[in-house]
């Protein structure tokens, strides 16, 4: 049986935040710690603003992994084109899978959404927080809060396969 | 119409902070106009989130404002409930949660020194680019890095959002032996974080500008305990820290500024080296003499060095505990909370973190109000970006070259815009009248 994409010697990835705490990205950057000189070999950096200033790019993206659930318009736009310029796209955290605990104004009672209204329609902000999936086709999750390291690694292994990248 | 010397730069997103926030300066004439820091990370309402919810959990709900310095967050709010409810620690429970600030403050800062500041000083682009060239010098940073959260481990379980600091105490205590490896693992990586130091102190660029440093002060440097002190040489009680904020609004960004006493100042590494130094480890000071000769510094570069020293600190101070003390299991009941309001200090890396909340007869949390490190450093770095343009266009530099400057000077802070967009109370006042909280 074939990969499902061509054949890759490194995958290019994009690590994008929305609304959270990114505590997914600070794990991620602990997972360096042992990870770096294994992973440089196989990754390309394409986008993530946390490592690099210069060259970041969205464009022709083997994977994006997206931290944080969408509270605004301008973010929803931002997240379908990752997802035209993406082949895999995985939700990697509680806010990003859930919605929760950036969604928690969803719930709010109605004394407390009229304390908030003024600073949502000044940043034109959405009725409600959403989860990823809500606004885009999702291949993977890594759940958690922070994200489950060990289900972060088996999927990061999952996209090596799915590029044949040895 | 646009003139000779009249222009905007803008940067849209900032690279290598955390969190998102954008840069907008505008000259006329080659008069700096403005210079804003435009936060903008989506509110997420924690402090509305949390009313009506137990005040035993409640710090572990608020540690999720923040993913970098969620630690910080999580024991300034149990310390604020215990406050509120006249709980006292024991003295084995304050020991282990200075190493756990210990083992987030040299994960927190290795992060922002050598993943995001080192490349300006090695005039590279990213960690990655150093590391084609000299791979010893990155797999040294990463062993500090990993060094601190390898201590958060053992003794808080995580380094982000951790489970066993709770109200009352710790829900493990690290076994000894376990102690003593993670001192062994600590004592490799000082050397790196001394050579790290070197490297810093020969690269602090001169930005000078005077303003004012507030930090807690306490006998051994720690980040929990002790009293908020000026660099105006006066300190004031905890208790009362609200009342010398006025909160200044910047109807253009999600998060908002405070003054002290009526005056932009500064909070974070710089501030506690130049009002603390002098209660830093004994064998900190002897291997870093030299260095702290440079304080007390208005160079708010010189954060970056003090981040660098404090790396060092924290791993003497934890070297010192985790191999001296002899830690037992103590019985943890559940404890008995009370109608009250109470306040919480504490030093995070980016500088003071205050939370104030009342539990009602329920153990409810009535409110929470919290001042956050970033907040209250927004109109310091404010002036400091005014200043940077108008001295770069004095000598005649170039728009692209004052955006890089720019960038410098927001990373030196440190700042943190998750933390950021936390505040007070959700009411808009024009920019310039002010209200007192």
């Amino acid at each position: 049986m074939g990969l499902p994409f061509a054949k890759k010697d490194k995958i290019s990835v994009a690590w994008v935040t929305f609304a959270c705490s990114e505590d997914s990205s600070i794990l991620f950057l602990e997972l360096l710690n042992q990870h770096f000189f294994e992973w440089i070999k196989k990754l390309e950096f394409r986008h993530c603003r946390m490592l690099k200033e210069k060259g970041n790019s969205l464009d022709d993206i083997d994977v994006a992994f997206i931290e944080g659930a969408i509270a605004t318009e301008e973010d929803a736009k931002k997240a379908k084109m990752i997802r035209e310029n993406a082949k895999l796209v995985v939700s990697v955290g509680a806010c990003a899978c859930t919605g929760m605990p950036s969604a928690q104004r969803n719930v709010f009672d109605e004394k407390t959404k009229e304390e908030i209204r003024l600073v949502i329609e000044r940043f034109g902000h959405m009725e409600k927080v959403h989860p990823i999936k809500d606004i885009i086709k999702v291949d993977y999750e890594v759940p958690g809060c922070p994200m489950d390291e060990k289900i972060f690694l088996e999927t990061l292994e999952r996209c090596f396969k799915e590029f044949g990248v040895k | 119409m646009h003139k000779e010397g009249d222009f905007e730069i803008k940067v849209d997103s900032l690279s290598k902070i955390e969190g998102h926030a954008d840069l907008e300066v505008k000259v006329k004439n080659r008069k700096v106009e403005y210079a804003h820091l435009k936060i903008s990370e989506s509110k997420r309402f924690f402090t509305q989130a949390v009313r009506g919810k137990s005040a035993l959990n409640v710090a572990q709900v608020v540690s999720r404002i923040c993913g970098t310095c969620s630690i910080a967050h999580l024991l300034c709010c149990i310390e604020a409930v215990e406050n509120a409810s006249g709980i006292i620690p024991s003295d084995q429970t304050m020991v282990l949660r200075n190493l756990t600030m210990d083992g987030l403050m040299i994960r927190d800062h290795a992060m922002h020194l050598y993943l995001f500041c080192l490349p300006d000083v090695m005039n590279a682009d990213s960690i990655l680019e150093i590391a084609e060239n000299d791979r010893e010098l990155v797999e040294k940073a990463f062993e500090v890095k990993s060094a601190g959260n390898e201590l958060s481990k053992i003794i808080a379980g995580r380094a982000v959002h951790p489970p066993y600091p709770i109200v009352g105490g710790f829900s493990r205590v690290p076994p000894n032996d376990e102690a003593r490896k993670i001192a062994h693992l600590l004592k490799d990586a000082r050397d790196h974080a001394l050579e790290f130091a070197d490297i810093f102190r020969d690269a602090m660029p001169l930005f000078e500008r005077k303003t004012h440093f507030v930090a807690l002060k306490n006998q051994n440097y720690e980040f929990i305990g002790g009293e908020l002190c000026s660099s105006e040489g006066y300190c004031i009680s905890r208790k009362n820290f609200l009342e010398h904020l006025n909160r200044v609004v910047k109807p253009y960004s999600q998060a908002t500024g405070f003054e002290f006493e009526g005056r932009e100042y500064m909070v974070g590494a710089l501030a506690r080296m130049n009002l603390n130094r002098e209660a830093l480890h004994p064998d900190t000071k002897r291997d870093l003499s030299s260095m702290l000769a440079y304080f007390p510094s208005n160079n708010i570069y010189m954060n970056n060095l003090a981040q660098a020293i404090e790396i060092v600190n924290c791993i003497d101070h934890a070297i010192e505990k985790l191999e001296t003390s002899d830690f037992k299991k103590e019985q943890i009941s559940l404890p008995k909370l009370a109608a009250g309001e109470g306040v919480g200090v504490i030093e995070a890396p980016r500088g003071t973190l205050y939370y104030n909340l009342k539990i009602n007869n329920g153990g409810l949390i009535d409110y929470i109000n919290l001042v956050i490190p970033t907040a209250q450093n927004m109109v310091n770095m404010e002036k400091d970006m005014e200043k940077i343009v108008q001295d770069n266009l004095d000598v005649g530099r170039s728009k692209e070259r004052i955006r890089v400057e720019l960038e410098r000077i927001i990373r030196a802070y440190d700042p943190c815009m998750s933390c950021a967009t936390h505040f007070l109370k959700v009411r808009w006042i024009e920019e310039g009248s002010r209200k007192r909280t």
